[in-house]
């Protein structure tokens, strides 16, 4: 199943690489810049700052993540190239949390080592393929949900669709990764941001 | 092929079904309101940790863990600690100078509103259900064996 959305996921991935990587940041950076009521935000944005900067810490560990997944060797060719593009995908929500962050007058958190998500992370105990998409897809299903809950603690509305933008993003990150390993559906309706 | 007939209870036995159940509600309204006249703290549900864990999976896991800091802090041990004390990690101004004790009262103001009870804190996440609160703070309290 993995394989078969790999046509889906790995194409487009080939075209946003194959523009020179800045496509999707400069694009996702245009769509927060060009929101009105972002303007309305600078009279106090300190608050969407934190918020913003607690995403963007949570998007630079999921980036990190992939990062010790692929060079765990652990990975099979095919589930490496979808875990890399959804790494793409964490690089570009870095790139426009940034952008936006700075554009308010915040300043962005860094990212830490990868020694450091590794320990966070207890990648030391990742032993196969399956440890590894368990542990993807539980950061996934986790930022989903944070991304769901801080949407209403947004002052600005094209922040808290951002917000939803974002989830949307890992939702689907989880439910491919999720598939991958076999897991069943979720039973009951609205079980994300629960 | 018979059919049962179709049984009904008489109009005068409904009735006095419906008679005997207002009279209970009544009654046990009567009790409740009694009881919250005169217990200054009204528990309506028992806190639980159990479901306080699922919670803390769903809704906390993303940032937080019990023994690393992550993009929050870790979590063991909370519970009696001062804010701002985890080591090791990297707090904001707002926390790093707080003089507040997480005890059931501070953690369920916290989770109720961050920036109410500490501005300028960095958690944008809340936690509106009091049910809900109750149960994440059982589990911490557990998990920080108190």
């Amino acid at each position: 199943m993995l394989i078969k959305t790999e046509e889906t996921i790995v194409a487009p991935r080939r075209n946003f690489l194959g523009k020179g990587g800045a496509v999707l940041s400069a694009a996702a950076v245009g769509i927060l810049a060009g929101n009105a009521t972002l303007v309305r935000a600078a009279d106090n944005p300190a608050g969407d700052v934190a918020t913003l900067n607690v995403a963007l810490g949570l998007e630079h560990e999921a980036i990190g993540a992939y990062q010790l997944g692929a060079e765990s060797g652990l990975l099979q060719k095919a589930v490496l190239d979808v875990a890399v593009a959804f790494q793409g995908h964490h690089k570009g929500h870095r790139d426009a949390l940034m952008a936006t962050i700075e554009k308010l007058g915040g300043k962005p958190v860094k990212a830490k080592s990868l020694d450091e998500y590794a320990k966070a992370l207890g990648a030391g105990g990742l032993k196969s393929q399956a440890d590894v998409l368990e542990l993807a897809a539980r950061l996934e299903l986790g930022a989903t949900n944070a991304y769901l809950g801080v949407i209403p603690s947004f002052a600005d509305k094209g922040l808290a669709k951002v917000a939803a933008r974002l989830a949307a993003d890992e939702t689907m990150h989880w439910t491919i990764l999720s598939n991958a390993m076999g897991k069943s559906l979720p039973a009951n309706a609205l079980s994300f941001g629960a | 092929m018979k059919h049962l007939p179709a049984v009904a209870p008489t109009p005068s036995l409904r009735d006095s079904a419906r008679n005997r159940t207002a009279v209970g509600v009544r009654t046990l309204f009567t009790w409740l309101l009694l009881l919250g006249i005169m217990s200054p703290v009204v528990t309506t549900w028992a806190a639980d940790a159990g479901r306080g864990r699922q919670l803390y999976e769903q809704r906390c896991s993303a940032c937080h863990s019990m023994d690393q800091n992550r993009v929050g802090p870790m979590h063991r041990g909370v519970f009696g600690r001062k804010v701002g004390s985890a080591a090791g990690y990297d707090y904001s101004a707002a926390l790093a100078h707080g003089k507040i004790v997480w005890d059931e009262r501070m953690l369920d103001a916290w989770l109720s509103d961050p920036e109410k009870l500490i501005p300028g804190q960095r958690m944008g996440y809340s936690v509106p259900n009091a049910a809900d609160r109750a149960d994440l703070i059982a589990y911490l309290r557990t998990e920080s064996g108190k």
